[in-house]
């Protein structure tokens, strides 16, 4: 095998400038693949990670049938404190739970006395929900920044669009008013104390209250909550946990014997799933596109090599190289290229990433601020010289065949 | 002893429509350790009749028998495993491995046929290289080297793997005058030496002189042979 490594890659070398423009051609195909891949993961994951820190939180559970009929906040929904506790035992029994926030979610008017406007609003335990969704306070523009008074009861956060358009300001007045699950109607005074900004996402009109308040407006006494968000330790290991969560919570049935509570990974929750599947895509169809330049590429050498060689595969042939030595010869010759070709793009691509890592390129998606963070995705690479390589030897394979087959005789004449 | 015996070898070819009919019914025995020269003009069938007895093609009819061992109709893996094992090959146009060096040009057949261990394969060379006076151009590749030393690298990489029998077709055809004496001396030892038969096709008059058989081939037909001694070559 060394020695037929040798002479494939000495009649490798032999035509340097075809050899060299080959693999760069690949090369360039394996930077493009490793780059993009590498930034386009980086995007992902950065808006993932804002959105899933600043409101969706990793997971939200719910009670059965809410998350079909999430867009109009139903109240008839909620899950009962009994089954809080419930639920609230199983997370806290999950040691990759890191923290979790119980939620009433609802419509309402909000009036500057003058003017009135509908709002989504989301009721929190503040210190429960900056353990869930660190990145929010971050999106709050207001005088507290302490993480667990970021609200408290009498206050509200509008939502930045709102706020501009009611021109409600941090100490202004506002007026709540909402109806409850039973239909009757109740107001409430709150003081602005907070503008959120709004990110990818249903939250252009969404605001802040304590959860205390939000009771008292929809006269809530029993405790019952519309959701909990959950923010898990690590987030490579969301399936898991999600499978875990699901196998317990899933047991808790109603009397009719159907699994009372659903649970929803943020991919459920958000319009980005959408946008993370299409680059998703792109990266395969980047992959695409390098299997076709590889493919075309070696075909390419390689036919070029044989109908070259065609009186030296005679001479070796008549020597005594058996067939399938000959096939070896070329196979590793298309193989050598892709691999030296797959390296080098590799290296190059890696040290692309890393001058994108130091640089932290800075861009804004939505209004969310993203620095581009990508790793050196090590298992990216190894698959992509993995491709490259079967790729080389299967575009290698017929011009090494046909080698192989060449009746020596003929060979010999050729000229 | 006979070492090469043709019965009735018939060889047509057929290129679209047309049928030619390069060997009419050859009938031939070689002995062990001679000097066997075909002659004959251009067509006349000289590299057909060398190619089947090297078992690069077979032939449509008839027999090939190499050391009584039937061969016209080997597979290719077959006859590759032959070829490597019993016959050496040295053409016109030298055909040596661009690639590879001196020395690894008359390495290939003992790694890539017959797996020689690296010592033996050593003092193999290094001894052939000695014989054919390239010793000293060992590391040299084959366009640093001039047209009569590649065809004495072509004469040890066929003597190598101590075939039985050498085929040549037109091995001088390329060379002056002086270096195509030299390669045919070399031949000549490496007969006295070893004991190993060489086959020839050729025109060359210098070649002919040498051979002690001459067998005259025209359209495909063995027309005439002749047995020549060593005073009638002197």
């Amino acid at each position: 095998m060394k020695n037929i490594l040798k002479i494939a890659l000495r009649n490798l070398f032999r035509y340097k400038r075809r050899t060299i423009l080959t693999a760069s051609l690949i090369a360039i195909g394996v930077i493009l693949v490793i780059v993009f891949g590498g930034i386009a993961k980086s995007f992902k994951n950065e808006v993932i990670g804002t959105l899933t820190n600043s409101s969706l939180a990793d997971i939200q559970i719910h009670k059965k049938g809410y998350l079909s009929s999430i867009d109009n906040l139903p109240l008839d929904l909620n899950i009962n404190a009994g089954d809080v506790n419930r639920i609230e035992d199983v997370l806290k029994r999950n040691d990759q739970v890191k923290a979790f926030s119980e939620r009433i979610r609802f419509g309402a008017m909000i009036s500057n006395f003058s003017q009135t406007t509908s709002i989504r609003l989301t009721a929190v335990y503040p210190e429960m929900e900056s353990q869930t969704c660190p990145d929010l306070l971050k999106r709050i523009k207001k005088p507290e920044t302490d993480p667990i008074h970021f609200i408290k009861p009498g206050e509200i956060i509008v939502p930045v669009n709102l706020a501009k358009g009611l021109n409600l300001k941090v100490g202004s007045d506002a007026v709540l008013v909402a109806t409850n699950k039973d239909g009757s109607v109740n107001g409430i005074n709150l003081r602005v104390n907070g503008v959120a900004e709004s990110i990818l996402g249903p939250t252009g009109r969404d605001g802040y209250l304590h959860i205390d308040d939000a009771q008292s407006l929809l006269r809530i006494d029993n405790g019952e909550i519309s959701e909990i968000a959950v923010k898990i330790k690590d987030f490579n290991k969301l399936d898991n946990v999600y499978k875990q969560l699901k196998t317990e919570l899933m047991s808790i049935k109603d009397n009719s014997g159907k699994p009372l509570y659903e649970i929803s990974t943020w991919e459920e929750l958000s319009p980005f799933t959408s946008i993370a599947r299409i680059v998703d895509l792109l990266i395969i169809m980047v992959r695409i596109v390098l299997i076709s330049i590889v493919l075309i590429s070696i075909l390419n050498v390689m036919i070029m090599s044989v109908y070259e060689r065609v009186s030296e595969i005679g001479t070796i042939s008549s020597i005594g190289t058996s067939p399938r030595k000959i096939l070896s010869l070329f196979l590793v010759e298309g193989f050598s290229l892709g691999l030296i070709s797959g390296i080098a793009g590799s290296l190059l691509g890696m040290i692309i990433l890393f001058l994108v890592k130091v640089t932290k390129l800075n861009f804004t998606f939505g209004r969310m601020d993203i620095s581009l963070s990508p790793a050196i995705p090590i298992n990216e690479i190894l698959f992509t010289i993995l491709i490259v390589v079967v790729i080389s030897i299967i575009s290698g394979l017929q011009p090494a065949l046909k080698a192989s087959r060449l009746e020596p005789a003929v060979a010999l004449r050729h000229v | 002893m006979s070492l090469v015996k043709l019965e009735d070898v018939r060889k047509v070819y057929q290129t679209g429509g047309v049928v030619t009919e390069a060997l009419k019914g050859i009938d031939v025995e070689i002995n062990k350790g001679t000097f066997v020269s075909f002659i004959g003009p251009s067509g006349s069938g000289k590299t057909t009749l060398l190619n089947l007895i090297g078992c690069l093609d077979k032939p449509t009819s008839g027999k090939i028998l190499i050391n009584d061992m039937e061969v016209g109709q080997l597979d290719r893996k077959d006859a590759a495993n032959f070829r490597g094992n019993n016959i050496g090959f040295i053409f016109q146009n030298f055909n040596l491995l661009p690639v590879l060096t001196v020395y690894e040009n008359v390495e290939y057949p003992l790694i890539m046929v017959q797996n020689v261990p690296k010592n033996e394969r050593k003092e193999r060379i290094l001894t052939l290289l000695e014989k054919v006076g390239m010793l000293d151009q060992k590391d040299k590749y084959p366009n640093q080297i001039s047209g009569g030393q590649m065809q004495r690298v072509a004469v040890a990489r066929a003597i190598v793997t101590s075939p039985k029998l050498v085929l040549a077709d037109e091995p001088t055809a390329n060379l002056d005058h002086a270096a195509a004496y030299k390669v045919i001396e070399i031949m000549h030892n490496m007969k006295s030496q070893f004991g190993t038969t060489f086959i020839f096709a050729t025109h060359d008059s210098k070649i002919v002189g040498e051979a002690e058989i001459i067998y005259a081939l025209e359209d495909g037909l063995i027309v005439d042979s002749k047995i020549q001694n060593s005073k009638e070559k002197n």
